[in-house]
Order: structure tokens, then sequence, then C-alpha cells
């Protein structure tokens, strides 16, 4: 792909059900749109699920796109951001032969200057981790590749707004009590029909 | 134990409790424990015995579409579920209200592969508006509500549930069914912004050529009598989607014709020359804008629509009304001022003379051989006020769309969005199911009929009365005109070799019989429509006949061929 375009982090709240990563995978999918990353965790909010998706696109296809994932039932809200209007991470784990560590003196400076940690060593391997932004991780997986990376793994991305509005608690603050109009409104014309 | 029942038995007095009195279904090994306890309901709820599971979709989805209720499916496992998924995709294109339930082998058979498994929820995801495993009879007290709550509001489209059979046994304790009201995820009808309702008055008050585009979700809401009431205090001139097409009366004076590629002149040029279009309960269809660059260009948009998805999604409008289409024209109403476009109605006339003069009269007084349009004129003027369109897919569907005459609301059912072939056998006898009172008229084309045409076993046994006309050109006609047009006339694949309709109609009890000539067509409609029952006419078109107007796939709206040499002169 020449022109990527893009990078845009799509949130999405649903209710805890199953089958929601289809329905929305196939939503990018139909679009052409290739999943960068995605993250998917029960959210601070109980029952609620939170979805975090990168790809590669344009304002008016990611607009489009979140769009469409709302139309899914069980979607409470979803929404789209550019890099500067979020706060974002992901963790990456690197496992080196501990024989390297020992070796060579350089890695420790190495660990030391990207901000990583140490998460365990045994006398065959030892894992590093290091948290945040693509081209952070991505940095220190190039200085270690020297010192033969047995494996490697980045995580999906996690993101916060930087908005003083949470609107998805807002949101549902806002449907309860249209959930209880709704009852009242039931309640009232049924009685009526009896 | 009483109130001890099974799955099966709680699914059926669901049915019942959520007002449903006719289901169209096929029975099978996976969904047995349901038609057994149907077999004690008979009275309350009554199978349409169909005779291919497509034909049940498309029987409700006819039925959802003329009632304006849910239609309900029960089908099997595995196959009859892969033979839901082209009405699945049907109805969700054109919004229709449908709950659909398959059977499902047992819980604990899940994903083994085990006989008739299919991955239902996993396929039908993308073709309905929600789909939801029962595997537990505890969840159809949730479930079943849920279903039609979705289904039947906001913008309708099909649901499906699929009833793994351990659930279809197992018992559970009952208490009455709970329709349900309410889904915190899923608003169907939000409340109106005033603003827009302000701003889109206001521009339309100061509109000089206003053009109203009326589509199916004016009928899904119900909102005819709005729109005309709107129509008349504004003066404003309609034109329809072909789902739209009953939306309000083909006689009325501000009816200015269907938009599209094969829609009116007169209407599709004027949404060039509007300055203001309101679109409403529509979607622009690649079919009604064609080039969407040059879609419309000299106006503002109002869109109004109860899905806002919608907004933007092919059209950017200046105005967008989120909600239900019927409190939204009656909100506009009030504050729309009276008013009068002499000079702008003045402008469609030469257009729509010149659709007369080149396409319309010599579509109904053909020289020679029968033409559809003539056919499906004679079929609408014949049956009355208040029949009821019911099209295949092609040229029989433009051409019988064009020509039928629309009195009543929810008077033409047809594949718009999917065009589905084999769709409007089932979908007629559904329709005829769903509002027995109204002639159905349905016009069919020689190729789709026989996709579905095994549905001539449920006219039979049920004895639906409806009226079949095959316009058999021996072609499949639109492709043809395609052929014939764009592709040098190679005709790879368009003519058929066809059955003896009459002797197929025969052999399914129905009366029919072949129409050569003009001369012949009267009576034959006559004798058509006075046969208390079903009726084919199978009718002999010449299948050099193209569908006129045409503005070309992707070419802008007002770029018109009149015939295959001449193009309308902007």
């Amino acid at each position: 792909m020449e022109n990527k375009g893009t990078l845009y982090t799509v949130t999405v709240f649903s209710e805890n059900r199953v089958g929601l990563l289809n329905q929305i995978s196939i939503i990018f999918t139909r679009r052409k749109l290739n999943i960068e990353s995605l993250s998917v965790s029960p959210s601070s909010i109980k029952g609620v699920h939170k979805f975090t998706i990168t790809t590669y696109t344009d304002h008016e296809t990611v607009d489009k796109l979140v769009k469409q994932i709302e139309k899914r039932i069980d979607v409470l809200k979803s929404f789209y951001y550019t890099d500067d209007e979020i706060v974002y991470q992901e963790v990456a784990l690197y496992k080196v032969p501990t024989v390297q560590l020992l070796d060579e003196r350089n890695v420790e400076t190495i660990i030391r200057k990207h901000n990583a940690r140490i998460l365990e060593v045994t006398r065959e391997y030892t894992v590093i981790e290091k948290t945040g932004h693509d081209n952070e991780t991505e940095a220190l997986f190039e200085e270690l590749k020297q010192y033969d990376i047995r494996q490697f793994v980045r995580s999906g991305r996690v993101a916060v707004t930087k908005s003083p509005e949470e609107y998805v608690t807002m949101y549902i603050e806002e449907r309860a009590k249209q959930k209880e109009e709704a009852e009242k409104q039931w309640t009232k014309t049924n009685a009526s029909n009896l | 134990m009483d109130n001890y029942i099974s799955g099966s038995e709680a699914l059926i007095r669901s049915l019942i409790g959520e007002g449903v009195d006719t289901i169209f279904g096929y029975p099978g090994g996976a969904i047995i424990p349901v038609f057994d306890r149907l077999y004690d309901y008979k009275a309350q709820l009554r199978n349409i015995l169909v005779r291919h599971e497509q034909g049940a979709v498309h029987a409700a989805q006819g039925y959802a579409r003329i009632s304006g209720r849910t239609g309900v499916v029960v089908v099997t496992s595995g196959p009859a579920a892969t033979n839901v998924i082209t009405g699945l995709g049907d109805a969700m294109m054109d919004s229709t209200p449908l709950v659909v339930i398959t059977g499902q082998v047992g819980s604990s058979l899940l994903g083994s592969d085990a006989f008739q498994e299919i991955d239902v929820i996993g396929i039908t995801q993308p073709v309905t508006k929600w789909s939801y495993q029962i595997r537990s009879a505890e969840d159809l007290k949730w479930a079943v509500p849920r279903a039609f709550y979705i289904a039947s509001t906001g913008r309708p489209g099909p649901v499906v549930l699929d009833f793994a059979q351990n659930a279809q046994n197992e018992k559970i304790e009952w208490t009455g069914y709970k329709k349900c009201h309410f889904v915190r995820s899923y608003d169907p009808y939000p409340a109106i912004d005033e603003t827009t309702i302000d701003k889109a008055a206001d521009m339309i008050n100061k509109a000089e050529r206003p053009l109203i585009v009326a589509g199916h979700g004016v009928e899904i809401s119900g909102a005819e009598k709005e729109l005309v009431a709107l129509a008349e205090k504004t003066g404003i001139p309609v034109i329809t989607t072909l789902l739209g097409l009953s939306t309000i009366s083909s006689k009325h004076p501000l009816f200015k014709g269907m938009i599209g590629m094969h829609g009116n002149i007169a209407a599709n040029i004027a949404v060039g020359k509007c300055d203001l279009l309101f679109a409403i309960g529509m979607r622009f269809d690649n079919r009604v804008t064609g080039d969407v660059s040059c879609f419309a260009k000299n106006a503002k948009v109002i869109h109004a629509d109860v899905d806002s998805s919608e907004f933007g999604k092919i059209i950017k409008p200046d105005c967008a009304i989120h909600g239900d289409a019927k409190p939204i024209l009656e909100k506009l109403l009030s504050k729309v001022s009276e008013n009068t476009y002499e000079g702008w109605l003045e402008s469609f006339v030469a257009d729509e003379k010149l659709e007369v003069e080149k396409i319309i009269k010599p579509e109904l007084e053909p020289k020679e051989n029968l033409t559809m349009g003539v056919v499906a004129r004679k079929v609408a003027e014949a049956a009355g006020e208040g029949a009821v369109l019911v099209t295949d897919v092609g040229q029989n569907q433009m051409q019988s769309a064009r020509y039928f005459l629309y009195s009543h609301p929810r008077s033409i059912i047809t594949s718009g969005g999917l065009g589905t072939m084999g769709f409007g056998l089932p979908a007629a006898i559904g329709a005829k199911i769903g509002a027995p009172e109204r002639t159905v008229c349905f016009f069919t084309g020689d190729g789709g009929i026989q996709m579905t045409v095994e549905e001539l076993g449920v006219i039979l046994e049920y004895n639906v009365n409806i009226k079949i006309i095959i316009l058999n050109n021996n072609f499949l006609g639109m492709v043809r005109q395609w052929q014939d047009l764009f592709y040098n006339k190679r005709f790879s694949s368009t003519a058929l070799v066809n059955p003896n309709f009459v002797m197929l109609a025969n052999a399914y009890g129905i009366p029919a019989e072949d129409v050569e000539s003009k001369d012949e067509l009267d009576d034959a409609i006559a004798r058509m429509l006075a046969h208390d029952g079903a009726y084919v006419l199978n009718i002999n078109i010449n299948p050099e006949e193209l569908v006129y107007p045409m503005s070309a796939a992707g070419a802008p709206l007002d770029e018109i061929l009149l015939s295959r040499d001449e193009r309308y002169q902007k």
C-alpha cells in the first residue's frame, strides 16, 4: 500500500455479548480496511466492553465506518480519534537469551536508555518489557535485534481520550432515564388496554 | 407442574403473545420439537408450508410489507438456514421486519460439524439487523421479545434466532409472555431535534425550485397522508423511489414520477434543476442517483431518515433530520408556509410530454406485439383502485412498476435493494395471505418465475388467490437489454428454452392461458380477474422490447437514453 492514510483509533463500547467482535470486524472487512491493532477488555462500566482498534484510512471512511459500527444493535457507542486527541500506549515483550545480557554490558545501557524493564530472568532467557508508542517499542526492537531476540510480541493499542467529557458514561445515564420513562409509558398504555 | 413447559412450547406461546397468527415454515430434523408443539396450536398459529426455505422468507417479506406486521419464518438447521440467506439479505436491504427462527443442533454438538450443523450466527450477522443463538430455554424469555422489538422498530430489518435443539426440549417455568419495549444500546425512535426541523422548514420556505423525494421509509412509517399534506400545503412536487411509488397516488397532480435509472424523464431532470431536494425515507441507492458527483448538483439537500448512518453515506446533506418520517412530516407541516410554484411546475410539462410521446405512447399503444407496459397498465385499470403490484426482478419489474397505477398505501412489493430474481412468486403469496381483501397482481418474467416456481404448490394447497402475469419474452430480458445496448448484441446465456407455462400452472391446478396478441389481452385480463382463485396469464412479449427511458449505470441521471439512437437533449 502506497498511501496508507492517517492512523485512526476507533473505540467501541458494547454490551458484553457473544459474537460482537465478528460483527465489528466484518464492517472493516467489507470496506477493505485492515485492522492494525486490536484490544478488547471489560471497560470501567460494569457489563460494558471496550474495543480499541487502529486502522489506516481517511476521515470520510472512518466517519462512515463508525456510524456502521454504532448501527449494530449491541453497540452502545463508537468514536474515532487521531493520535493528537488521545493518550495511548502499547506493551511490547522481548525474549532474549540471558547469556547475551551477561556477555554484553551494552544491553543494560539499552534497557536503561529506553526506560524498559526486566520482567523475568532464568538461566536460559530474559524477558524485557517496554511500554510506549509503537515507534518506541519498535526502536528498542531495532537495538535489541543484534542480541538475538527469540520472541517479540506487541499488544494492541489502549487509549483514553483527552476530552473532559465522558460521553459513554453520559450516554448510559441518559439511557437509564429513558428506560424508566419507557417503562412508565408502557405500564400506562398497557393499563389502558386492559 | 403445569407452568413448566418446553422451550418449543414457550416459543409457540411467545409467538402468540407477540400477536403472530401466521408463520411461513418448513420442518426438518433440528426443528421437529417446535413443529410438534405447533400441532396443538393449529387454531391460533397456522403454518404456511412453503416448498423451499427461500420461499418462506420471501413470503414472509411479502406478508410484512403489505401488512406492516413482522413476518415470521420457522425452518430447520443447516441447509434450511443457508437457504434463507438470500431472503435475509433482501429484507436487510429493503428494511423489512422479519423474525427468522432456525433450528440448530444441540448445544453439546455445536462446533463439531454435526449433521446439518452450520454456523448460522456467523453466516447471518452481515445480513441481519440482529442474530442470536438460543442455547438454553431460559434464554428464550429474553431473546424472543427482543427479536420482535428489534425487527419491527426504527428502521426495520430481519432478525435471526438460532434455536438449539436441547433448548427446544428443555423445560422452563413459564409465567407468560412479556414484550420487550427497551434495549439500552438501541434507540429506534430518537427524539427529533427541533433545530433541524426549524432549519429544514426555513430551507423549504426559501426555496425556489424545491423537490420532495419520498422513499420506502414514508411507507414504513405510515406517513403517506402526512407526505401528501406537506406537498399540498407547500405546493412542492413529489417524486418517489421505486419502493416509495405507492406513498402518493399516481394521479395526484403533484406526483411527478419515479426517480432513478428507469425513472421518469421529468423527475430525473428535476433532480438536476431543483435548488432544494428534500429526501425522506430513502437512501440514495446508486440506481437512484446515477453518477453521484452530478446528482442534484444545484440543490441543497435535506435528508430525513430514521437511520442516522445514512446521512452522508452517499450524499452529504445540508440539513439532516434524524427521526421517524411521520413525526418529522407532522412537525414540518406546522412550520412550512403555503406556497405554489407555478413556474417550477410548468418546467416539468415539456419533459412529461416528451416522455409520453417518445416512450409511454408507443409502449401503451403497440403496433404489433404486446409490450410489458400495456399489459401492466391494462391489468392495473381492470383491477381497479387498491390493487397491489408484486414484481419479480428485471424488465418485468421496471415496466410493471412504471405502468401500474397506485392509489392506496402499500401497493408495491418489489425487491429493490438486492434485486432478487425469484422474490416475486413467494412474496405475492405472502402478500395475499397478509391482506386477503386486496387484489394481488404479480408480474414476473419467464426467468424469475422459474427461480421459485415450486411455490405454486403453496397456491395449490392453500388456494391463494393471486393473479400471475408472466411477461414472457423467452429471454433474461434485462441482461439481454444490457447486452443489446452495451455488449454489441452478444446475447451470452440469456436466451431461455422455456417449459409450457400453461401446462405447468395446470399441473398445480391453476387455470392458465397463453396470450399471443393485443386482441386477446383485454378478455384474458377480465377472465383472470373474474376467476375466484389464482390464475396465470403467459403473455408473449417481443424480446426486442427495451426499458426506456434509461440513464446508464454510473452515468449522470440526466443523461437519458430515449431509444437506442436517441438521447434526451438537455
